[in-house]
């Protein structure tokens, strides 16, 4: 079997969120990490190879330092490190992106392509359905739970107050939550390893069937024209009625509100 | 020269410290006030290669230097020294000399689970009369067929009870010399735990790393296959004395991190500390303080790294683990002790880290070769 894990490295917010004075992410101030949620789909994809045997690639877009969470995933067991990056891919969005990553699986064989739910730092959770989209495969997203049977997976898929068990046939994009496991250390040999490991990099050049229209800053159908931190919720209102009265009080405020 | 750490040692750094972080100092003021291994640590340890870091892949381990073993030591020692002297004894001081004089057979049965973390590694050397000298020793082998027979005991071992293999030292033989004086010949076996006549005395109720288990070793009449012989018989001081000098730079690292950890508990708590309205970081004594702690860390830390380095490109270095040993311990005991202090009545009491660090701080001054016997071999190195 052969899996592909997409990751990105994204800020470590342990260490507080830093601004440049535009209101960009000051990227270069702020220590970096694996996404949380990717790292949960490598795991998972770890598992598998433990469970099943697998051939593990792991796929970034970034910047050249971005190649050291390739080296942490396969630190941790994953066997190959695909870094994507190329100076017309700056700027992109989930939809440019999408289209990089997916320029850049089509070179690839695969069964299973897995990605974390949503980044930390852009918090969309719609690259990984976006890349099955581009790739015309099922996307089973918000997995707590993966099995193999045959040439097919189930995945239990997270809800509120129920899961879902859902087949879908191989090859499928499954997005993975942070909960889905905890994931293993790295190994102080696996990092050795890792260093002396080459890393594919790639550029545009070798994206398979994507249109320039389609990727960097060109090719994002959305812009962000600021961001900042968050603003804290106020207290809250308190108030004590009698339940109907409550009922009454509560609809009244969402009307307002055209909640409801 | 170059002081910069590699890639590959900052990324381990970083993997050791959130080890430490997440699966030991939670777990470190149970351990202490407890006095109980922890055994729950030792087999996620295991899980993830610290158990086997300098042992070679084809024998279980993680095929790492010497500095990436120092650097693990030192990480879990920040936050816990009795995790931290866990995984020195059993590398240090089972592994290596396994590692370095065990025949291919001995490595395959011993190396290899030791390396994986599936079985824990002890040493025994000290004897109620033999501590610093070492050729006091009474403890006997004798060979009996197919089989060395141990008689005696071995007192303050690391990892005592918790240990499946131990390596231990008896006197094999006593020869005459030149000038017509006896001379113990002594030997290295590998014992395994659960051998017929192997059992165990008392456990030490100790001042620090009081997780550690450390019990008196008992042998009467304790039969072992002539094979567990390690090295060649006679030749046991020579192996004792090679795998000290590596066991140091592991106690070197732990008393590295226990300096690292107090001063980093120290910062903390001096900004936060409020008296006479300001918070006594703002204070010139403290200030000063701090900056004497800072700079013998320092010197420490680059001690105990040159003499993890030595160990991997040269073929003795005694000198390099002995004054890494030396420094750092009386470094972690002087920082240790200045951090209680800068803690007020705070310092003294057990809920507050820096209590717990003094007291494992000052074993680093004692055991694998006392202050003292450093000093022997420091300066011995200089008068010859």
């Amino acid at each position: 079997m052969k899996i592909v894990v997409c990751v990105k490295q994204v800020p470590d917010t342990k260490g507080g969120v830093k601004f440049n004075p535009d209101g960009t992410l000051d990227r270069g101030a702020m220590l970096t990490i694996m996404n949380p949620d990717d790292k949960a789909g490598l795991e998972a994809a770890l598992r598998l190879k433990d469970q099943y045997g697998a051939e593990v690639t792991v796929v970034t877009m970034g910047l050249p330092k971005a190649e050291e969470v390739l080296r942490e995933a396969m630190a941790m067991g994953a066997d190959k490190g695909i870094l994507v990056t190329d100076r017309v891919l700056g700027g992109a969005d989930t939809w440019a992106t999408s289209q990089t990553l997916a320029g850049a699986i089509r070179n690839l064989e695969y069964d299973l392509i897995i990605t974390g739910r949503q980044a930390i730092d852009g918090d969309t959770a719609q690259v990984g359905p976006q890349i099955s989209e581009h790739l015309g495969i099922p996307v089973i997203s918000y997995a707590q739970k993966i099995q193999i049977e045959g040439d097919s997976v189930i995945v239990e898929r997270q809800y509120d107050d129920r899961y879902h068990v859902l087949k879908a046939k191989m090859p499928c994009l499954i997005t993975a939550l942070a909960e889905l496991n905890e994931p293993r250390y790295m190994t102080p040999g696996g990092i050795f390893d890792a260093y002396n490991a080459e890393i594919t990099v790639w550029g545009r050049a070798n994206l398979v069937d994507v249109d320039d229209s389609n990727l960097g800053l060109k090719g994002s159908p959305t812009q962000i024209a600021k961001a900042s931190d968050k603003v804290r919720k106020g207290a809250g209102e308190k108030v004590v009625l009698d339940p109907t009265e409550s009922v009454d009080y509560i609809v009244d405020k969402l009307k307002a509100k055209h909640v409801i | 020269m170059d002081f910069m750490l590699t890639k590959q040692h900052e990324m381990a750094r970083t993997l050791f410290k959130e080890f430490a972080e997440k699966e030991v100092k939670p777990l470190a003021q149970e351990v202490d006030e407890t006095e109980v291994f922890p055994r729950g640590t030792v087999e996620k340890m295991a899980k993830a290669g610290f158990m086997g870091i300098p042992v070679p892949k084809e024998y279980g381990g993680q095929g790492c230097d010497p500095l990436t073993y120092a650097m693990c030591v030192e990480e879990l020692s920040k936050v816990c020294g009795t995790t931290g002297v866990i995984v020195s004894a059993h590398t240090s001081l089972c592994c290596d000399p396994i590692m370095t004089y065990g025949t291919e057979e001995q490595k395959q049965k011993y190396l290899v689970p030791l390396a994986k973390g599936e079985k824990i590694g002890a040493f025994g050397l000290t004897e109620p009369g033999a501590g610093t000298d070492a050729q006091g020793q009474q403890t006997k082998a004798v060979l009996d067929g197919d089989e060395w027979v141990l008689n005696g005991s071995k007192i303050f071992i690391t990892n005592g009870k918790e240990a499946d293999v131990y390596v231990i030292f008896a006197v094999t033989d006593v020869v005459t010399d030149a000038k017509g004086r006896s001379k113990k010949m002594i030997s290295a076996f590998i014992v395994e735990k659960g051998t017929p006549g192997f059992t165990f005395g008392t456990k030490e109720k100790k001042m620090g790393i009081r997780g550690s288990s450390t019990y008196e070793l008992i042998f009467t009449d304790c039969r072992i296959p002539k094979e567990n012989l390690l090295g060649q018989a006679g030749k046991g001081f020579g192996i004792a004395m090679h795998t000290l000098d590596g066991g140091r730079i592991g106690i070197a690292s732990q008393a590295l991190g226990l300096a690292e950890g107090a001063l980093e508990r120290t910062i903390e708590y001096v900004k936060e500390r409020k008296q006479f309205g300001r918070a006594i970081g703002a204070f010139q004594n403290t200030q000063f303080q701090l900056a004497d702690m800072a700079t013998k860390v320092q010197a420490a830390q680059l001690l105990v790294y040159k003499a993890a380095m030595a160990k991997a490109t040269q073929k003795v270095y005694s000198v390099e683990a002995a004054m890494a040993k030396l420094y750092a311990a009386e470094v972690a005991m002087e920082v240790t002790t200045k951090a209680v202090q800068l803690h007020g009545g705070y310092g003294y009491i057990r809920e507050y880290d820096v209590e717990r660090m003094m007291r494992d701080a000052k074993i680093t001054e004692i055991y694998e070769g006392t202050s003292e016997v450093q000093r022997m071999v420091i300066s011995g190195s200089l008068l010859k």
